[in-house]
């Protein structure tokens, strides 16, 4: 605490002297850098001019830091550099680098900061950039929060612009023709007279010159790549099965391992009989780890069954053992005690619902699991002299520290190799996994230990996304919608996982109300209080965080009382918009699903609105009630990034993040039974297959001032959307997730 | 006990209950089919022997007869497969991680049926689980593929 307490002091008198210098949020800066990590340990013959370009006489690397869990951001990193680089898609190699503050992420205070991300006010900005210098002095690396393309965005253009200047001058200084009669594209600079110098060539005079620092950034209209359809980096390699995932790596002598933890989260274990287990074929060792037991084996399979084999004595769980209770839990935190913040109060919400007759409702979203198809897995291998550690993490901080904890290393004595991620929605935040990892891997000293989760074993893990209850009052009157009191009540998901960091963060939280308060409406009378109820099981960051269910009681609540007055939920909706960039939103995708046609009288249309992490995105779902349950037959999105950077890409992860949302607001939750997950495999949490999946059709505007991330902002809108849409459908009005409670689907 | 995976003959000595997916991945280093539930739910462990599709991770190696190929064995950078080329021409692929029993199972779909319908394709791939949810371009992709396997 004293420790945070000190950074944030030092943040604020750093923060303030960059707005008084008029330094831009965001923007790498050139004069107070990190160390280059790639200068470190510069092999003969290769030069680097930013921790993001590294060329020797044979190829051209670039870095590409960001955590690629699918959502393409290896490819979005390299388009970024290469625009300015001048170089091609082909043409050079990519690298995920090692762990470095130098790749502190400028883009995470934007969501950490407790303002409307539409408020781009002075007060608004200038917390921003105090947090932001927080982040930069604990030089946190990170990916998350769809900061990637809003971190990089800038600082890899200028990484590209300033490695192109100096292979310029570079050249320059080679040829004795001048800067300005240089120019340069697929990766060589081009003399007058025709003779054209490959970087690779450059490489060696680029070394000894004065490397190029201020550089002006091209405009769009020049732009090459940025904005236009790319073929992702790893679409090749993904299409042909070679794509090779953290559970693919293979390092020499390596043996296999899973564990076995207590399924009761954080339980303790009194005992266990692994005596059969230990005669079993392919078994080489069974080792305690915390909470459980691993077995060390000569392959994957073979460790499975034999920790099947094992007979285990589980403590009890240091939280409530059945679900009833965690929503009891909820439902006593709605009390001045237990209020973390009054996020919203605009007019006057007492005298206003005195007025009306008052509407009321209660909400739920359950615990649901991030459960991405490559469960988690993790090689490490101990030596007195390091430890290395090949796996794919979003947190590479946080994993050095997490691992060098067991072993008693130095972080920085803690290399790790990134790997591709076969999907993680927030899963690979996680350390846990990596503290067993390495617990196994102490015990098997100097031998490189693939340990691996079964499916099983990665559901009864999972920290999952937290559940929270909402609580809404509102009246109505001559047709519009008059006031709005919600509260939600929920554990804090920020102190649950930053508490397993070994951090605890001040103040409110604001994921117990993201996706609820922020939504630029303009209601005349408007309360939003969130309650922090006491710690239940462990939960974390799930794609979107707060916004699916906070956005989900908000929309659905306002859908509530648009009914009520009689509006037109598009058009109150509208109406009600107090912000120009997320009304055009809305009005694009009124305008696509040419909303209020004609439909059949099995079917309906629902209408949601959610902001999250800077997007403002609307989505209409259109269902029949079938016989055989609802069928989700189209949905139409409309989002603003400020600027989409490759839209091919872009059109797949909203098309994506709307499948998220709706399938796991169609049928999937987890409940605890006698402490443990009641859910192990697919079977009980299958979200949405092929067979239910909509058509989806995909509108990006460009209007907001701010460049967004598109990873989440797709998923919180599509459970309201949904639940209005069968309620116009059906007159059913669901106010809990999974609506597979209350509805069949087809 | 002898298995043949994309051609090459392996010599082996692992549990006959071991399943072919485990095999391939831990001792041929054939890391193409991918390990997602164990129990017949994702897909993603799909293979081909003689032609068929297979959930590797439900087939016991001592019971396999016949020739194995995996999502290696399909198509080659320079001749992609059919499917394979309609995944790249439609950027399918998010993660990625359930995409070689995607692909695996479009092509024995479509080897049965060149033209499937919207329905036919629904219901082939419906074992089939992509957590990213990217199966509206996989539609697309599927139909890409049966189109130019018809003008072929
Ligand atoms: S691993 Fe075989 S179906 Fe999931
Ligand atoms: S692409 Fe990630 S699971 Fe299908």
């Amino acid at each position: 605490m004293g420790r945070v307490r000190t950074f944030s002091r030092r943040a604020f008198l750093v923060g303030s002297a960059s707005i008084a210098g008029g330094v831009a949020f965001g923007v790498f800066k050139v004069n107070t850098p990190y160390p280059n990590p790639l200068a470190e340990n510069l092999a003969d013959g290769e030069v680097t001019f930013n921790p993001w370009v590294l060329i020797d006489g044979n190829k051209v690397t670039l870095i590409t830091p960001h955590a690629d869990k699918g959502q393409g951001v290896m490819s979005m990193q390299a388009a970024l550099i290469a625009e300015e680089l001048d170089i091609e898609f082909g043409q050079f190699e990519t690298s995920f680098g090692d762990p470095s503050p130098a790749y502190w992420n400028t883009a995470m205070a934007d969501e950490a900061a407790p303002f409307m991300a539409t408020d781009q006010g002075r007060t608004a900005e200038a917390a921003r950039t105090v947090i932001a210098s927080l982040v930069k002095l604990l030089g946190m690396q990170g990916t998350g929060g769809s900061t990637a393309v809003p971190d990089s965005y800038v600082k890899l253009r200028q990484a590209g612009a300033m490695a192109r200047e100096t292979l310029k001058r570079a050249a320059s200084e080679m040829t004795g023709v001048s800067v300005g009669q240089l120019t340069t594209s697929g990766g060589a600079v081009h003399l007058p007279d025709g003779r054209t110098l490959n970087y690779t060539e450059l490489a060696q005079a680029a070394s000894g010159a004065d490397p190029v620092l201020r550089v002006d950034l091209r405009a769009p209209s020049e732009w090459r790549m940025i904005g236009k359809p790319m073929q992702r980096l790893d679409i090749l390699a993904k299409s042909m099965g070679t794509q090779a995932y953290g559970i693919d790596a293979r390092v020499e002598g390596m043996v296999h391992a899973t564990v076995k933890t207590n399924p009761r989260q954080g339980g303790m274990l009194n005992g266990y009989d692994a005596e059969a287990a230990k005669a079993m074929p392919g078994v080489l060792k069974i080792v305690p780890i915390s909470n459980g037991v691993a077995v060390v084996a000569s392959n994957t399979w073979y460790a499975f069954q034999a920790a099947e084999a094992i007979g285990f004595d589980w403590g009890p769980a240091p939280y409530p053992a059945g679900q009833d209770q965690h929503w009891e839990t909820l439902s006593a935190s709605f009390s001045d005690k237990h209020l973390d913040s009054n996020w919203r109060d605009d007019g006057d919400v007492e005298a206003a619902l005195g007025r009306g007759e008052a509407i009321s409702a209660e909400y739920r979203s359950p615990y649901v699991a991030h459960a991405p198809m490559e469960p988690l897995n993790a090689i490490v291998r101990v030596t007195d002299a390091m430890v290395e550690v090949w796996t794919g993490h979003q947190m590479p901080t946080v994993l050095q520290r997490a691992v060098a904890g067991v072993t008693g290393h130095k972080p920085s004595q803690v290399r790790f190799h990134n790997a591709f991620i076969g999907g993680s929605f927030g899963h690979r935040l996680e350390a846990e996994y990596l503290v067993q990892a390495a617990q196994v891997a102490v015990q098997m000293k100097g031998v490189p230990v693939k340990m691996t989760y079964s499916r099983e074993e990665d559901f009864a893990h999972d920290f999952p996304r937290h559940i929270s209850m909402g609580r809404a009052t509102g009246t109505v009157a001559g047709g519009r919608v008059e006031a709005i009191d919600l509260q939600i009540a929920a554990p804090s998901v920020v102190q649950s996982q930053m508490g397993r960091a070994g951090l605890s963060p001040p103040g409110p939280d604001p994921q117990i109300a993201a996706g609820s308060w922020n939504n630029p409406y303009a209601v005349p009378n408007f309360r939003m209080r969130a309650y922090r109820a006491p710690p239940l099981a462990p939960v974390s960051s799930w794609r979107s965080v707060g916004a699916p269910g906070a956005g989900f009681f908000f929309d659905s609540f306002l859908d509530e009382l648009i009914h009520a007055a009689g509006a037109d939920p598009m058009a109150e909706r509208i109406r009600l918009m107090r912000h120009d960039v997320s009304r055009k939103v809305l009005e694009a995708v009124a305008e696509m699903s040419s909303w209020g046609g004609e439909l059949a009288p099995n079917q309906g249309r629902g209408v949601a609105f959610v902001e999250s992490f800077g997007v403002p995105t609307a989505e209409v779902v259109e269902v029949t009630d079938t016989e055989h349950g609802i069928r989700i037959d189209r949905v139409w999105v409309a989002c603003d990034v400020g600027q989409i950077v490759d839209p091919v890409n872009f059109e797949n992860l909203v098309q994506g993040g709307a499948v998220f949302g709706l399938g796991h607001a169609m049928n999937c939750e987890i409940t605890y039974s006698d402490g443990m997950a009641e859910q192990v495999n697919y079977f009980d949490a299958e979200a949405m297959r092929m067979p239910q999946c909509p058509e989806i059709f995909v509108k990006g505007l460009e209007n907001g001032p701010k460049i967004r991330g598109i990873g989440e902002p797709p998923v919180p809108p599509a459970a309201p959307a949904l639940a209005n849409a069968i309620f116009a459908a059906t007159g059913q009005r669901i106010r809990e997730m999974p609506f597979s409670r209350h509805v069949g689907f087809v | 006990m002898k298995i043949t995976v994309n051609g090459n003959r392996h010599e082996l000595d692992v549990s006959p209950d071991m399943p072919l997916l485990w095999v391939l991945r831990d001792e041929l280093n054939v890391t193409g089919p991918k390990y997602g539930c164990g129990v017949a739910q994702c897909g993603a462990c799909m293979v081909h022997v003689d032609g068929e599709a297979v959930l590797s991770c439900q087939m016991p190696v001592g019971d396999l007869e016949g020739e194995v190929i995996t999502i290696e064995g399909l198509g080659t950078p320079e001749a992609l497969h059919v499917v394979q080329q309609a995944w790249v021409e439609q950027q399918v692929a998010q993660c990625g991680y359930c995409q070689s029993g995607q692909i695996m199972q479009a092509a024995a779909l479509l080897q049965e049926n060149p033209d499937p319908s919207d329905a036919e394709i629904d219901e082939a791939m419906s074992g089939n689980l992509c957590r990213c949810g990217t199966y509206p371009r996989i539609r697309t992709a599927v139909k890409t593929a049966s189109a130019s396997m018809r003008r072929a």
